[in-house]
């Protein structure tokens, strides 16, 4: 209370030694208000996050008994992984949904690009228009892309035969299944991705882009020169976090191909978090899963440590 | 002068590129949006229908059965409510939870406090996946399987949402906390109606992008929930395709149904979701 007293020049109300243990007393109070503040998402951290963090990686070397017997194994389950012919194809899967993945990013920047256009109408109907895949339940995308794809009432198909073109079960064929999938992901993704670059470009200073063109640079130059390096952080950042995310990728492969693993194309689109869902939870070898979902995290700090590094050499801090 | 000259053709193809433009952009609208419009035309029509061959178009009866049907094949209600009744309580929880540690991360001072912020960013970088199975087991000890808490608790706590409201709170200037200090306000008193009401974007930013987490949730619901009746419509839908794989009608109108509520709420709240993007892009 005493810390909270008003000191005015004219009335000194305490002395400065009653001040000082005040506002050590004052000092304490916070430090407890907080503690208390602080603790319900701590504890709670510590609880479902930190430690089982700690114990997957524990248990990453242990074989899971019946009863909870879980006795030490050394590298047993890593090696147990690393020699199964399925994780190496899980492992080359996730990297083929990155790469297909990554693709939102360029797709993304363009029309930003186009829809900050000055003067152009209707902006906001096409930002809804874009963003509505992003809202939208990816079980339910996966459903009608699912369809959209089907080989014998697809529409896809039937659009293709218009031009004499054949197509294929796309998401049960072994050869397109992986492709299929990931252009869903793009899709889905594009409108986050949209808001942020178009946050992105409007962060640009307008006079860059006025004195290029007085110096007779054209559109595309203006991007190319102008915009692209402008919004070099922008890029990062979404290229780190669309890395991070399309790693994870789960639900639509879940949803598309996984649902039944008579589907020709199991193996083909499965990806190291369906294959952790398949080791754990059905197959139920679950030492090998929590050294699985170990191996995934390594990966996922790799990516982006070797992506900060590169950063130096093409990201443009203004 | 010499301004008309530039500005002349320059204005002309401004005029120009705004019809490519809009060709452009309504094109890629359309790839964006037709998937939905399929699910709705096939949502109305019959079985018989959505898989004749060749495909048509438009329904030739629109059938408001298939709607119906939904609640019949699945416990459609009781998954839509726990859905809304988990995405709001996670979304709550976290409001309150996330915004009471990172004032005190943002504004207090206490021994550690470094220390423990260190150990809340050292969470965002562990993938949810390396956690599912001690979590399994820490509900599985709990009795909570097969529960409505089970697929609330986890989501109460979030090192991210923290983090992102500490970013709005170290902005705010220190004399206004400073000034209500002095007129004998309590800290709780300050954090409540001084400091809250200052960061309500970022609150609704956070909200929103909860909600939607929670809304999409997939893969913790399917491996602690197996009851349909307990289930998030998210884990619903994929056992609806498993029995049904061939009644795309039902299929169609689930998705649809599952997906509405989150839609209505994006329209209603466009900017806080554009800005909860932005701010998470710029701040996080």
């Amino acid at each position: 209370m005493s810390a909270a007293t008003p000191v005015t020049a004219t009335a000194p109300a305490v002395t400065p030694a009653r001040r000082r243990g005040g506002a050590a007393t004052a000092r304490r109070r916070t430090a407890v208000v907080g503690y208390l503040f602080v603790a319900p998402v701590a504890l709670g951290l510590l609880w479902l996050y930190i430690y089982p963090a700690l114990a997957t990686f524990v248990l990453s070397f242990t074989e899971w008994g019946p009863f909870g017997g879980n006795t030490f194994n050394g590298f047993a389950n890593y090696v147990a992984v690393f020699s199964s012919q399925t994780f190496w194809r899980s492992l080359l899967n996730t990297f083929g949904y990155m790469l297909i993945g990554l693709l939102v990013i360029p797709v993304a920047i363009v029309v930003a690009a186009l829809l900050n256009k000055p003067g152009l109408r209707g902006v906001g109907v096409y930002r809804a228009l874009y963003f509505i895949p992003f809202i939208t339940l990816p079980v339910a995308s996966g459903m009608v892309w699912k369809w959209l794809y089907n080989g014998e009432y697809g529409l896809i198909n039937q659009f293709l035969g218009v031009f004499g073109i054949s197509g294929t079960y796309w998401v049960a064929n072994p050869a397109t299944a992986l492709v299929a999938i990931g252009i869903v992901q793009v899709w889905s993704q594009i409108g986050y991705y949209l808001v942020i670059f178009i946050a992105g470009i409007k962060g640009i200073p307008a006079e860059y882009s006025e004195a290029a063109e007085l110096d007779g640079a054209g559109s595309f130059r203006r991007f190319s020169h102008i915009t692209l390096p402008l919004l070099s952080p922008s890029i990062f950042f979404c290229t780190v976090i669309n890395v991070i995310a399309t790693l994870q990728i789960f639900d639509l492969i879940y949803v598309m191909s996984q649902s039944s693993s008579a589907n020709p194309a199991f193996q083909a689109s499965q990806s190291i978090v369906t294959l952790f869902y398949e080791m754990a939870f059905v197959d139920n070898t679950k030492g090998p899963a929590t050294a699985l979902a170990f191996i995934l995290m390594i990966l996922i700090a790799a990516l982006t440590a070797v992506q900060f590094r590169l950063q130096r050499r093409w990201v443009q801090y203004a | 002068m010499r301004s008309r000259l530039v500005s002349g053709p320059s204005a002309r193809g401004t005029r120009l590129g705004s019809v490519g433009t809009h060709a452009v952009l309504a094109l890629g609208a359309v790839v964006m949006i037709f998937p939905f419009v399929w699910q709705v035309l096939t949502a109305f029509k019959s079985q018989a229908e959505a898989i004749a061959v060749p495909v048509t178009i438009l329904p030739a009866e629109w059938r408001w059965d298939t709607f119906r049907e939904v609640f019949t094949v699945l416990p459609f209600f009781d998954q839509l409510r726990n859905t809304a009744l988990v995405a709001v309580a996670r979304t709550l929880g976290q409001l309150l939870l996330c915004s009471l540690a990172a004032y005190a991360f943002a504004r207090l001072r206490f021994p550690g406090r470094n220390v423990v912020f260190a150990l809340f960013l050292s969470v965002l970088m562990v993938p949810s996946q390396l956690l599912i199975l001690p979590q399994y087991e820490i509900m599985a000890d709990l009795g909570l399987l097969n529960t409505i808490p089970v697929l609330i608790l986890p989501g109460l706590f979030s090192a991210f949402g923290t983090f992102l409201l500490r970013q709005f709170f170290m902005t705010i200037p220190n004399e206004i906390e400073e000034a209500a200090l002095l007129d004998g306000a309590s800290r709780l008193r300050i954090y409540w109606s001084i400091m809250l009401p200052l960061v309500r974007p970022a609150l609704a930013a956070l909200a929103v992008i909860t909600l939607m987490n929670a809304w999409n949730d997939l893969l913790w619901p399917l491996v602690v929930n197996t009851d349909p009746t307990v289930m998030p419509i998210s884990a619903g839908l994929t056992t609806l395709q498993g029995q049904f794989a061939t009644n795309y009608p039902v299929l169609m109108a689930g998705s649809l149904l599952a997906s509405l509520p989150m839609l209505v709420v994006y329209l209603v709240l466009q900017r806080q979701f554009v800005q909860g993007i932005a701010l998470s892009g710029t701040k996080g």
